[in-house]
């Protein structure tokens, strides 16, 4: 699935300062069963975000109209848990273009890359500003820059670097796919099981 | 030549190609795949008009999203049956051999991979589920991965991976009556924290950790994603070949040999230097119990859940939210707090070891009144051998029933759902919120436990039982 190119994104934040959200919280188990990718936004954060009457939860961030934005602000260790990828791709399909935390659990981080979705991996201290700036002003806005790896609060200036793989940040970049990468590979892998059993 | 650990050696005997600055293309020996996340990369592959480059090397099973009790009737929940139908079309399009609901076969993807012998040491082991690392106890170096991976699998039998770092636990001496490998691992990620081991592939190593059967190591390799670890492996010994031989996709005769010859090698060099190191004392651990929402969050049974001080400033709102969810005090006891429902079973431990251990602690007794229980067994061969020796029916004398495989209130996908609010003693391996169903409260635990507290309605220490 080619992906959208990504270069700088600009826009309003939805703070969740939750930490260890799991992939369980993010898309409780019982909306696996579908077997398309699409569609799986609506049920985001359902148990968070619906009481059992399926009422939204006044104060759950999602239901609160004063936050929009592609960019999901949330705390340490997001994503830990099952390896499901409709985690990503429920984020993706809600709107999400970045998700910003001071941790990612590995899996989620690569099912988010694979997805188009941009895992920013910032400091303790940066994480903090951020929230306490959106507390302030809920229309603040982040700027992320991929080019330059670069993440700024725009009211501030504040800004802070992040990592990212320069394969992935290449894959971002240019909307380039993985598997179309490895389709390129054939004659390599085919010659690598060849001389795997002599 | 450079000492190497044996994560590098079976790593690097698998890279087909690296790019500069990114990941490895690394080759798969094995490919699992069951019904919930392989259907939208099958999608993949008929959007992009390529076949599965490999089907011999993958292995189909329906586990998930299966009801555990009427298996011979149509699934009645319509997604659910979908689901399983489109694996079934999709392995007969692609070429890949399924184990079906209803085949001898048939079972959770991790227990029968390994119960087969189609999981061997040496191999790279890939699989749409966090739990792969279950295989790592053969020493193979197996991991989790998403859809689009498990797509990149099936067009090219490779995923692109960086290379994680390496870390050793080891466990010297002896372990206490009534600890077990389960027990094992709740130790160690209580002390590490469910993210202690992230961005790391973890080896087991140490006396404590020879001294266990195959199916303790898969109990021990499965659990380490819950640290945050990419996988973790434990070097193949004489444990691991006896077990090894004569299963239905194990080397035969002259292969055998062979194989048997490789084997022998993988192990880590003497001076082989890991990024992290940590020892811990077998004799320190005791049975021990979860009491919050994500593994890390357990004890010793006859411990107190930890007061606010103790937990780091930023860890404490969590905590909190975690205990507010459980409906427990900081620092309260938990032996002899009454639950409500039992479940045995899953990847981790649903293996005839743990169905022996769980009726060798109910043999003679009875269920505790107010407890539902639920005993699921990890495939149909491990099923097949539960009634053969005999432990079906000393679990039906003392008032269990049975039921049929699958991964039922593990993730509770199918119908097995643990009900808001009532307290579950689980031999599974994740207590998050809502895991075995919305508002359900998981303890995690080992078998014996687990039969503990479906003997005496409360969580009890096994150790006093036996
Ligand atoms: S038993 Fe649980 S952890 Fe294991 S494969 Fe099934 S759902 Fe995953």
């Amino acid at each position: 699935m080619a992906i959208d190119k990504f270069e700088i994104l600009t826009s309003t934040c939805v703070p969740l300062p939750a930490e260890n959200v799991d992939t369980d919280q993010i898309i409780p188990a019982r909306f696996l069963k579908a077997t398309s990718r699409e569609g799986f936004g609506e049920n985001l954060f359902r148990d968070w975000r619906y009481d059992k009457q399926n009422t939204p939860v006044k104060d759950f961030v999602l239901n609160n109209s004063k936050y929009s934005g592609k960019i999901l602000v949330t705390g340490k260790n997001f994503g830990s848990g099952s390896s499901r990828e409709h985690a990503a791709w429920a984020i993706f399909d809600y709107g999400f273009r970045v998700v910003v935390s001071s941790f990612f659990a590995d899996i989620f981080k690569n099912n988010a890359m694979n997805n188009g979705l941009l895992p920013v991996q910032v400091s303790e201290t940066f994480l903090k500003n951020i929230f306490e700036e959106i507390e302030k002003d809920a229309a603040t806005e982040l700027q992320v820059n991929l080019e330059k790896q670069e993440i700024k609060l725009l009211a501030t200036g504040d800004k802070e670097t992040f990592d990212i793989n320069p394969y992935k940040k290449l894959c971002f970049l240019n909307g380039y796919d993985d598997i179309d990468f490895l389709l390129s590979k054939k004659e390599k892998i085919i010659a690598f099981e060849q001389q795997r059993k002599d | 030549m450079k000492p190497k650990t044996l994560f590098d050696k079976i790593w690097n005997s698998h890279v087909v190609d690296s790019i500069p600055d990114g990941p490895d293309v690394l080759y798969i020996d094995r490919h699992y795949i069951h019904e919930v996340t392989s259907p939208q990369a099958f999608t993949g592959l008929r959007k992009r008009s390529i076949p599965l480059f490999r089907p011999k090397r993958t292995l189909a099973t329906a586990d998930h999203n299966i009801p555990t009790e009427h298996q011979e009737r149509p699934i009645r929940e319509e997604l659910s049956r979908i689901q399983v139908e489109t694996l079934s079309k999709n392995c007969k399009d692609f070429g890949v051999e399924l184990y079906g609901l209803g085949h001898p076969y048939n079972g959770i993807v991790h227990v029968i991979g390994a119960e087969l012998g189609f999981t061997q040491p040496g191999m790279t082991i890939v699989c749409g589920d966090s739990h792969t690392s279950t295989h790592g106890a053969f020493g193979s170096i197996a991991f989790g991965i998403g859809t689009s991976e498990v797509e990149m699998v099936f067009a090219s039998q490779c995923v692109l991976q960086p290379k994680p770092k390496k870390m050793r636990i080891n466990i010297e001496g002896k372990l206490r009556r009534g600890v077990t490998a389960k027990d094992i691992i709740l130790y160690i990620i209580s002390q590490i924290s469910a993210s202690g081991a992230t961005g790391y592939f973890v080896e087991y190593a140490g006396r404590a950790i020879r001294s266990l059967s195959m199916e303790a190591r898969m109990t021990i390799c499965n659990m380490s994603i819950e640290m945050g670890a990419r996988g973790g492996l434990i070097a193949p010994d004489e444990t691991t070949f006896a077990y090894m031989e004569g299963r239905e996709f194990a080397p035969q005769e002259k292969e055998w040999d062979i194989a048997l010859e490789k084997w022998k090698t993988l192990k880590t060099d003497p001076d082989a230097v890991f990024d992290k190191e940590l020892n811990f004392k077998a004799e320190d651990i005791r049975p021990m119990i979860t009491y919050g929402t994500n593994p890390g969050m357990g004890m010793a049974i006859k411990g107190t859940i930890p007061h606010l001080e103790d937990i780091p400033k930023s860890e404490q709102l969590s905590f909190q939210k975690a205990l507010k969810y459980m409906d427990f005090e900081p620092g309260m006891k938990l032996e002899g707090y009454p639950i409500d429902y039992v479940f045995l079973g899953s990847c981790t431990n649903g293996r005839i070891e743990d169905i022996r251990a769980f009726a060798s602690l109910v043999k003679g007794k009875k269920k505790a009144e107010s407890v539902t229980t639920w005993i699921v067994p990890g495939s149909r061969q491990v099923e097949k051998q539960a009634y053969a020796e005999g432990l079906v029916k000393i679990l039906e004398e003392a008032g269990f029933a049975f039921r049929q495989p699958g991964c039922s209130a593990c993730l509770a996908m199918n119908e097995d759902k643990i009900p808001a609010g009532k307290y579950a003693v689980s031999t599974s391996n994740r207590n998050f919120e809502g895991r075995q169903g919305p508002g359900a409260r998981t303890l995690l635990a080992s078998p014996l436990t687990a039969a503990a507290a479906a003997i005496t309605g409360k969580i009890t220490n096994p150790a006093d039982l036996m």
